[in-house]
C-alpha cells in the first residue's frame, strides 16, 4: 500500500515522465551506437564506399533519434498537459 | 592522335548530354513551379482547416475553474524575465510561449510591454458571421485579455494557458492568421518567387550553366531527383511524384531554416502539429490514391502467407497503413520542437543559475550556454536539412510501395 502511494505520488508529480525520457534515451543511445559501430566497420572494410555509407548512417540515425523524441514528446505532454 | 580523337568524341558527348540534361531540368522545374502554387494553396487551406477544427474546441468554458485559472495565470504573468529579482524564473513559462503558435509575432522584450507585430484575428461565429480584427485589440490587465468582435459583438477572452474562449460560451471557429500561418505564407511567397525565377532563367539561357541563386538551388533539386525520387520510385514513375516531393522538401527546409533565424519572432512552423498533420495527410492521400492492385493485394491478401497467419498479418498491415503517415508527422514535429526546446533550455539555464547561485555563476553559465548554443545551432542546421531529407525519402518510399510491380 505504501509502495502504491509512493508510485502514485511519483505519477502525479511528473517524476515518472522524466524517467520515461531517460528510458527512451537509453534505447536511442543503444540504437545510434549500433549504427555508428556498423557504419565504421563497413567503412574500414571498404573505404571507397564511405560516402554512400555515411548518408545511410545519418538516415538510420535520424530514424532512431525520432523514437527518442517520441518519448520526449510524450513526457512533455505529461508534464505540460 | 588517338587520344585527341577520344577526347573530341568525349567532348561532344559531354556537350550533348549536358544540353539534354538542362532541357530535362528546365521542364522539370517549370512543372514543379506550376504545381507548386497549387500544392501550396492546398496545404495552406488544409492547415487553416485543421487549425479551425482544433481551436474550435476553445469554446469549452470551464466555469468552475475559471477563477482558479485566473489566479494561476496572474502568477504566471509575473514570472517573466524582467522580474528576475522578485519572482522565480520558471523555465516552462519561458520556453512554451516560444515554441507554441501565437497570435502575434513577438520580437523582443516582455510579452506585455515588449515589441511585437499584431496579426489579424478571424473568427466565424455560427449564425452571426465573421469577425476580423488585429490581435493588438486584445487588452486587459494581467493574464486574461478581452476583445469585442466588431461585426458580431461577441466578447473573446484570451487566457495565456487555455487559449481563446468566448464570454457566453458561444461556439465559434478560429481561423486567424497565426504566427505559423503567417510564416507559411511568407515561405510560400518566397519559394514561388525564387523558383519561378529559377524556372525562367532556364528558359532564357538554355544550355548554359546556371548562375546566382539558381546555381545554389539546382544541386538541391537534383539531389531530390537523383538521390531520392529516381532510385526509390523508379525512373518511369518518379516524374509523377517529383513535384510533390520537391514541394515538400523545399517547404520543410525553408520553414526549418526560418525557425532558426533569431530575433524575428522564433517561427516554429514544422514544429506545429497542424502543419505536419496536413503534410502527412497529403502523403497518405497520394499513396492511397495511387495504390495499384499489387499494393492493395499485399495489404489485404498477402500472397504466400498461410491463411491463419493472414488473420494476424492483415490487421497489422492495415494498421500500419495509417501508422506510417502518423509517425512521419510526429517525427518532423518532435525533431523541430525538440531542437527549439534544447536551445531555449540553454538560455533558461543562464537565468536559473543567476537566480539560484548568484551572478558569477550566471555569468559563467552564460559563457558555457553560448558555446553550447552555437554548437546546437550548427546541429540544428544539419537537422533542418536532414529532417526534410528524411520526410521526402520516406514519402518516396511509401509512394514506391503504392506503385510496386508484381515481383514473384
Amino acid at each position: 500500500m505504501e509502495l502504491l502511494s509512493i508510485l502514485f505520488e511519483i505519477t502525479t508529480g511528473h517524476g515518472l515522465a522524466a524517467l520515461g525520457a531517460g528510458v527512451a534515451a537509453i534505447g536511442a543511445g543503444i540504437g545510434v551506437g549500433l549504427i555508428g559501430k556498423a557504419a565504421l566497420e563497413s567503412m574500414a572494410r571498404q573505404p571507397e564506399s564511405s560516402d554512400d555509407l555515411r548518408a545511410n548512417m545519418i538516415l538510420a540515425a535520424a530514424l532512431v533519434e525520432g523514437v527518442a523524441l517520441f518519448g520526449i514528446i510524450i513526457c512533455l505532454l505529461v508534464v505540460l498537459g | 592522335m588517338k587520344e585527341k580523337l577520344y577526347s573530341s568524341i568525349f567532348y561532344t558527348l559531354n556537350i550533348r548530354t549536358f544540353a539534354s540534361f538542362f532541357e530535362q531540368i528546365y521542364s522539370m522545374i517549370t512543372e514543379f513551379a506550376k504545381r507548386f502554387a497549387i500544392t501550396a494553396l492546398i496545404i495552406l487551406g488544409g492547415v487553416n482547416f485543421v487549425a479551425a477544427q482544433t481551436e474550435g474546441h476553445g469554446e469549452v468554458d470551464d466555469h468552475n475553474h475559471s477563477n482558479h485559472d485566473t489566479q494561476d495565470t496572474q502568477d504566471a504573468g509575473h514570472n517573466s524575465l524582467d522580474d528576475g529579482e522578485h519572482g522565480d524564473f520558471v523555465a516552462k513559462d519561458f520556453i512554451i510561449p516560444h515554441i507554441a503558435d501565437a497570435n502575434e509575432i513577438h520580437f523582443f522584450g516582455d510579452h506585455h510591454n515588449g515589441f511585437s507585430l499584431p496579426l489579424p484575428m478571424i473568427f466565424y461565429v455560427e449564425g452571426k458571421g465573421f469577425d476580423l480584427f488585429m490581435s493588438s485589440k486584445f487588452h486587459g490587465s494581467h493574464g486574461t485579455l478581452t476583445a469585442t468582435g466588431p461585426n458580431t459583438g461577441t466578447v473573446y477572452i484570451k487566457h495565456p494557458d487555455a487559449g481563446i474562449t468566448s464570454e457566453g460560451g458561444e461556439s465559434f471557429y478560429d481561423i486567424s492568421i497565426t504566427k505559423s500561418v503567417f510564416g507559411m505564407m511568407f515561405i510560400m511567397a518566397l519559394l514561388v518567387i525564387i523558383l519561378r525565377s529559377m524556372a525562367k532563367s532556364y528558359s532564357k539561357h538554355p544550355g548554359q550553366a546556371p548562375k546566382g541563386l539558381t546555381n545554389v538551388l539546382e544541386p538541391l533539386v537534383l539531389f531530390v531527383r537523383d538521390d531520392i525520387a529516381v532510385p526509390i520510385i523508379g525512373k518511369h514513375k518518379a516524374g509523377k511524384f517529383l513535384p510533390f516531393l520537391l514541394t515538400t522538401f523545399f517547404f520543410i527546409v525553408a520553414s526549418n531554416l526560418l525557425g532558426l533565424i533569431p530575433f524575428i519572432g522564433g517561427f516554429n512552423i514544422t514544429g506545429t502539429i497542424g502543419v505536419t498533420v496536413v503534410l502527412a495527410f497529403a502523403v497518405f492521400f497520394i499513396s492511397t490514391v495511387n495504390g495499384n492492385r499489387n499494393y492493395w493485394g499485399h495489404l489485404f491478401w498477402p500472397p504466400g502467407v498461410p491463411n491463419l497467419v493472414k488473420l494476424l498479418v492483415v490487421p497489422i498491415e492495415v494498421f500500419g497503413m495509417f501508422l506510417k503517415p502518423t509517425v512521419l508527422m510526429i517525427r518532423l514535429t518532435a525533431n523541430m520542437t525538440a531542437g527549439h526546446i534544447i536551445i531555449l533550455s540553454f538560455v533558461s539555464l543562464v537565468f536559473i543559475f543567476n537566480q539560484n547561485y548568484g551572478e558569477i555563476a550566471g555569468f559563467g553559465m552564460g559563457v558555457f550556454s553560448t558555446l553550447f548554443m552555437i554548437f546546437m545551432y550548427f546541429l540544428e542546421l544539419l537537422v533542418a536539412f536532414l529532417q526534410a531529407y528524411v520526410f521526402t525519402l520516406l514519402a518516396a518510399i511509401y509512394f514506391a510501395d503504392a506503385t510496386q510491380e508484381a515481383h514473384h
